[in-house]
């Protein structure tokens, strides 16, 4: 039996303003997000994401469309009836109340007995290690300490779905890394139903199970972080989430024929005709023999980044591509600015784009 | 020589005309401080220090009515135009905006504009025919009378607070299942309260020293502290005022500085 859906958005759609000044914030989004997951909305600014956390929170409604939580319609209940909690960019923390008070706010006000908020509340607090913070008042707290705090109010009054928006991107590099891993321990532990929002690849790619990812108010693809970096469904998604190479190509029947004359498997249900395929930096093989190789390429540009090089190359037929040089695993340096070297692309790793 | 930023201090004359301005400001305001000490019964000729005229003050029967009233009066308006210019600053900062924004500002704020004589005069007509109608004669005029002028003065630091107030926080109040009430009275009442507490202040200290609304409103024996002192002045000089005047001037300060400290930025 598949697992419920615990939010679900069924054609979302949200129009700002009216007549020719209407922006289409959302458009026509269906998303199944399950219970459980931790689910990243990835996307440049504007492309809807944050538009779309804010209608399953309940703060705009759907201009059409529904929004579902475990199955029930909830489009037209306001924000305070959903047990979904938000944390918040900016925090939002109440100024006037303590870090204990703002944790108990939501208990409060559902009006829970005392004694109850009292125990949540510490145990919210030591959750996020503020125990010793609880008297303070947010101001008296550094940026990472107070998103711990938006966290904990967030999460006391056990909300079903946990939904944060952009909630590290105030955060210096090294606090980000920590509050990652400390999210993720978090979603595991209480098994809540994590809805993330953000524009960092990399963040996606590591804390989240399934990424949906956004441009112009529309859905381009939902997958595995693994199934979006390796199949992207279009030059969007491709481009957007790490570095690609874009190669013209023929595609027939499980061939793609680039340059001319050099044809590479690819999947057989590729789409069929003039398409650009992609190839990540790292499925370029460089090998010192161009003889050996099935194409020939000449370096113009070498990058050294330590652990690896960036050798950026003139492909045969015009095409600049860029290849991942592992120096320790190649067994030598990375070649020079004006080599003529073979190139080679890892079985499996050429994807047909949709466009 | 390098290129200098605009600096009105360097204008040739600017220490000078400071100067100047400042003693045209506050001279005159020293001068009946001074003089509200004079131990003689003239306003211009020192005669030695002295506290007399406090307690002459005080203990005049007519001055501690006026008084009373003064404050009853602006009590009264300040709480009524506090609350209104509340609802007033609730009402233009938490709705859609739908356009005409500039022109609700100018209604609402309409006494600072409108010449306080006219207001006077429109005022006298229409509570006389309230009169005429219902034989009241109370100090209700002067209180409504006042409330209305002091509108804007309490609205404006209000709607001030609630303009820099972060939007979020009522939103997140929501999300932490604040019900709309629950949420005004939690988040943005305890967050605008600096904002109504400095609107208070400044409609008590416009009610408390009005002349021009409350001489043409009131009726028989409702002299308030300022038209009694005009009253006095008119008839003689006498250094009784100058206590007077001082100890409001104090008064005065003290609410002013109240109502800096609150609208202050922190942070």
């Amino acid at each position: 039996m598949p697992k419920e859906n615990a939010i679900e958005t069924r054609s979302s759609r949200k129009v700002y303003g009216a007549g020719s000044e209407a922006v289409v914030a959302l458009d026509d989004v269906s998303i199944a997000i399950r219970k459980g997951e931790f689910f990243t909305l990835l996307g440049p600014s504007g492309c809807g994401k944050t538009t779309l956390l804010r209608l399953i929170a309940g703060f705009e409604t759907p201009t059409s469309g529904h929004i579902l939580l475990n199955g029930q319609d909830i489009t037209d209940v306001p924000p305070n009836r959903r047990p979904v909690n938000t944390v918040f960019q900016s925090y939002a923390l109440f100024p006037h109340l303590s870090v204990r008070e703002n944790v108990g706010f939501g208990l409060q006000m559902k009006g829970r007995p005392a004694s109850e908020i009292g125990t949540k509340v510490e145990r919210a607090l030591s959750m996020v290690q503020l125990g010793a913070m609880a008297d303070r008042k947010p101001a008296q707290l550094s940026g990472g300490q107070q998103q711990r705090v938006a966290l904990a109010r967030a999460l006391a009054p056990s909300p079903e779905v946990l939904l944060l928006d952009e909630p590290l991107s105030a955060l210096d590099l090294k606090l980000r890394k920590e509050m990652q891993s400390e999210l993720k321990r978090l979603q595991h532990e209480l098994g809540i139903t994590f809805i993330f929002v953000t524009h960092d690849q990399e963040e996606a790619l590591t804390m989240s199970d399934r990424i949906g990812v956004m441009s112009s108010g529309r859905l381009l693809q939902i997958g595995s972080p693994r199934e979006i970096y390796n199949h992207p469904v279009n030059r969007f998604v491709a481009d957007f989430i790490g570095e690609t190479n874009f190669i013209p190509a023929d595609v027939h029947d499980g061939t793609a024929t680039i340059a001319g004359d050099i044809a590479m498997q690819v999947a057989p249900d590729s789409p069929q005709g003039r398409h650009t395929i992609a190839v990540r930096p790292e499925h370029v093989r460089i090998l010192n023999d161009p003889a050996a190789a099935p194409m020939r390429a000449t370096v113009t540009d070498t990058t050294y980044f330590g652990t690896d090089s960036h050798v950026r190359m003139l492909l045969q037929g015009g095409t600049e591509i860029v290849a991942r040089y592992q120096s320790e695993a190649a067994g030598g340096d990375a070649p020079t600015t004006g080599t003529d070297v073979g190139v080679s692309f890892a079985p499996g790793s050429v994807q047909v784009l949709q466009d | 020589m390098a290129r200098r930023e605009f600096s009105a201090s360097r204008i040739p004359g600017f220490p000078t005309v400071a100067i100047l301005v400042f003693v045209a400001l506050y001279m005159p305001i020293l001068m009946l401080v001074i003089y509200s000490f004079n131990a003689g019964d003239s306003i211009a000729i020192w005669e030695g220090f002295s506290f007399k005229w406090y307690p002459v003050a005080w203990n005049n029967e007519q001055v501690r009515e006026v008084t009373f009233r003064s404050l009853t009066v602006a009590t009264m308006a300040s709480v009524i135009a506090t609350t209104v210019a509340t609802m007033a600053a609730l009402g233009t900062t938490r709705r859609r905006r739908t356009g005409g924004q500039t022109f609700i500002y100018l209604m609402i704020n309409q006494p600072l504009m409108v010449p306080e004589i006219v207001t006077a005069v429109a005022l006298l007509i229409f509570f006389a025919s309230i009169k005429v109608a219902t034989g009241y004669q109370g100090l209700g005029y002067l209180i409504a009378a006042h409330s209305a002028f002091c509108i804007p003065f309490a609205y404006l630091p209000i709607r001030a607070r609630l303009e820099g107030m972060d939007r979020t926080l009522e939103v997140a109040a929501s999300d932490l299942y604040a019900t709309p009430w629950q949420a005004f009275r939690h988040v943005t009442l305890p967050l605008l309260m600096p904002g109504i507490a400095a609107g208070l202040m400044l409609a008590f200290v416009t009610s408390l020293d009005d002349v021009v609304i409350t001489l043409f409103v009131k009726s028989a024996g409702q002299d308030t502290l300022p038209t009694y002192m005009l009253a006095q002045i008119r008839r003689s000089v006498s250094a009784e005022v100058n206590a007077i005047s001082t100890l409001l001037l104090l008064l005065t300060v003290i609410l002013l500085t109240a109502f800096f400290l609150l609208t202050r930025k922190r942070d």
